[in-house]
């Protein structure tokens, strides 16, 4: 085993609290689907492609983007939904550009499918938009070197989890998740901190990820 | 009644931990739920939950119920059923009522609330005693369809709250005031979902002369055509061609729905030359209820409408599998194929139950996802957490709200 080195800044985990807001506005067409995406508030683009990593968390393989899952289950559009649900979200380090793509795949797709602006969805079956809204709160987990950090992760919650992976990163715009920010700037360990900065955690539920980031720890705590 | 310490088993430390951070910064806010019958009902139910659960949680919480007459209460149930898309005749002397008895209850009741919170249409005209307070509006009726004349006399006090809080999303429409997507809950330590030891489940079934000896579906529901009984009868007379099973139809008493009654005989009236159709007329008896959702196969919930079906999320929450229709609040509580099957016919519901029957192992899958489900997402303890957020949006405008 390595000797554990101490932080210079402690970690200090925060957890992240939502809340569903509702707009009212509701899509029965791509074609509105499409311009409500492009006019609704940031919020709404990070609810719909975020909140089935939270409501589902226990589902993988599964769409993190209700987007994708409407237009497959309700419009029957297969294809536009493999497009959607693809969008490789780690690249885009803001809710702007994610968005933009999400507008252009359903522009390119309207425009070489023509038939598709005429599918609506049935009664009930509509696309309601929705924002979310985050209260960050710190915990009373506080951490100094790998070994506490492991411990804190293996029964903190998965909220807080979402919080520092997900949310720091792309509703916050900071570089990268904060367990690797941390890891690379407090506790100097480059290399750690780019193997959990490495993977895509979009294609992994909650828990999941809880055991990968627990385990890559682990054995570097094991040396 | 539970204590907030004892759903640590259930829901994990970590999970009571926030909702008591979020307790905390609601220190100092007097919370004021008012609705209009303190027993009965589902909105009385959670309430009764809710209100001890936020006090030990530090949230200063009261509940102040207004009065209303006979008249008062007619005329509050056309509006109920007018919310629901039903047709019902509403005249300039029904709003005159509501006003009336609206105008006694301004003038008793104290609103000294921080923070007011309103239950559904009966109280709503109390926003007129709106001061430098916050006032909530809670709406517990599918308002996806509603009568425009009753929806249009409730928009002039709904405009005046500071936020409106709705079940599905399919209920929201454009308003001037934030409004929120909270949907209600079940609490897993009460006598309906706690765990049962097993000779407590066979003590029920020998009651009802049930046994064990085929497959059981089970649909728990008043005798009400929007359950539609009688649909679920034919689908299972569908499944039984195939597969040999027995089917319970449990429902409360219903004196005060004479409609209800009549579905009751029709539906006996149906099963009568089937021997494996139970029809149960249960009172009021959660632990019986309990115990016959724990003893099914399959749980069917083949509505017409619903508000919300929480019957839906009590059979998930025992892991059971479930056929269910695709209404309401239904497709919030199970994903198609993931965590239960929807459908939309008899014949879809029947298809579904063979499906499942077929295949325990896919049945029992769809079973535990839909247990996971319901345990992220539809337990009380996500309802107090939604709750004390909401309270805490009224001083907050933004979209991401630091506490910190």
């Amino acid at each position: 085993m390595i000797k554990l080195a101490k932080a210079k800044e402690p970690f200090k985990f925060c957890t992240r609290l939502h809340l569903s807001e509702l707009t009212g506005l509701r899509a029965t067409t791509l074609s509105q689907l499409l311009d409500l995406i492009k006019e609704v508030p940031g919020s709404c683009i990070y609810h719909h492609t975020h909140r089935f990593l939270q409501q589902h968390q226990y589902l993988s393989p599964e769409p993190p983007n209700d987007f994708s899952y409407w237009v497959m289950e309700v419009l029957g559009e297969d294809e536009l939904g493999e497009k959607l649900v693809s969008i490789d979200t780690m690249q885009y380090s803001a809710i702007r550009g994610l968005r933009e793509k999400i507008s252009l795949t359903i522009e390119d797709y309207l425009r070489d499918s023509p038939f598709a602006k005429l599918k609506f969805a049935r009664p009930g079956e509509e696309f309601h938009f929705i924002k979310s809204i985050s209260f960050i709160l710190p915990t009373n987990y506080i951490v100094y070197d790998l070994k506490e950090f492991i411990e804190v992760l293996k029964k903190i919650t998965l909220d807080s989890i979402y919080f520092h992976i997900f949310e720091a990163r792309l509703r916050l715009e900071k570089p990268t998740n904060d367990f690797s920010y941390w890891i690379e700037n407090s506790l100097g360990d480059k290399e750690l901190a780019g193997e959990i900065s490495g993977f895509d955690p979009y294609t992994r539920t909650l828990e999941d990820l809880r055991n990968t980031i627990i385990q890559i720890v682990a054995r570097r705590i094991a040396g | 009644m539970a204590k907030i310490e004892e759903y640590i088993p259930l829901v994990g430390q970590a999970v009571i931990d926030d909702l008591k951070l979020l307790g905390e910064r609601l220190k100092g806010k007097v919370v004021q739920h008012i609705n209009s019958t303190p027993v009965g009902g589902g909105v009385a139910e959670i309430l009764n939950r809710m209100v001890p659960l936020l006090r030990e949680l530090g949230v200063d919480t009261k509940w102040d119920v207004i009065k209303g007459g006979e008249q008062f209460f007619e005329v509050t149930k056309k509006f109920h059923n007018a919310l629901h898309g039903r047709a019902e005749e509403i005249t300039q002397r029904d709003f005159e009522i509501f006003m009336e008895t609206s105008q006694q209850n301004i003038e008793n009741i104290d609103t000294y609330g921080d923070i007011v919170f309103v239950h559904d249409p009966q109280p709503i005209a109390l926003i007129k005693k709106k001061a430098t307070n916050k006032w909530l509006w809670r709406c517990h009726v599918d308002v996806s369809d509603p009568n425009e004349k009753v929806w249009r006399f409730l928009m002039d006090f709904i405009a005046q709250y500071d936020s409106a809080v709705f079940s599905a999303p399919a209920f929201s429409r454009k308003l001037p005031i934030r409004q929120f997507l909270i949907p209600p809950s079940i609490d897993p330590l009460s006598d309906k979902n706690r765990e049962l030891p097993e000779e407590t489940i066979n003590l029920v079934l020998r009651k009802y002369n049930i046994k064990k000896d085929k497959p059981i579906l089970i649909q728990i529901s008043r005798f009400d055509r929007l359950k539609d009984p009688l649909g679920v009868i034919d689908a299972y007379l569908q499944v039984k061609k195939y597969i040999d099973c027995q089917l319970v139809l449990a429902g409360g008493t219903a004196e005060d729905d004479p409609e209800g009654f009549k579905v009751l005989s029709e539906v006996q009236e149906k099963a009568k030359n089937d021997q494996d159709i139970h029809i149960l007329l249960l009172p009021q008896n959660d632990i019986e209820v309990n115990a016959l959702q724990r003893a099914a196969d399959i749980i069917v919930q083949k509505s017409l409408k619903e508000g919300f079906g929480l019957t839906v999320a009590e059979a998930l929450w025992k892991a059971k599998p479930v056929v269910a229709s695709n209404v309401g609040g239904i497709p919030l509580q199970i994903k198609h194929k993931y965590s239960g099957l929807l459908c939309y016919s008899i014949e879809g519901a029947s298809f579904a139950i063979k499906q499942l029957l077929s295949s325990p192992e896919y049945a029992k899958k769809l079973g535990e996802n839909g247990k996971e489900h319901i345990k992220n997402n539809f337990l009380i303890t996500r309802h107090l957490r939604d709750y004390m957020l909401l309270f805490l949006s009224l001083y907050y405008p933004e979209d991401i709200v630091h506490l910190c």
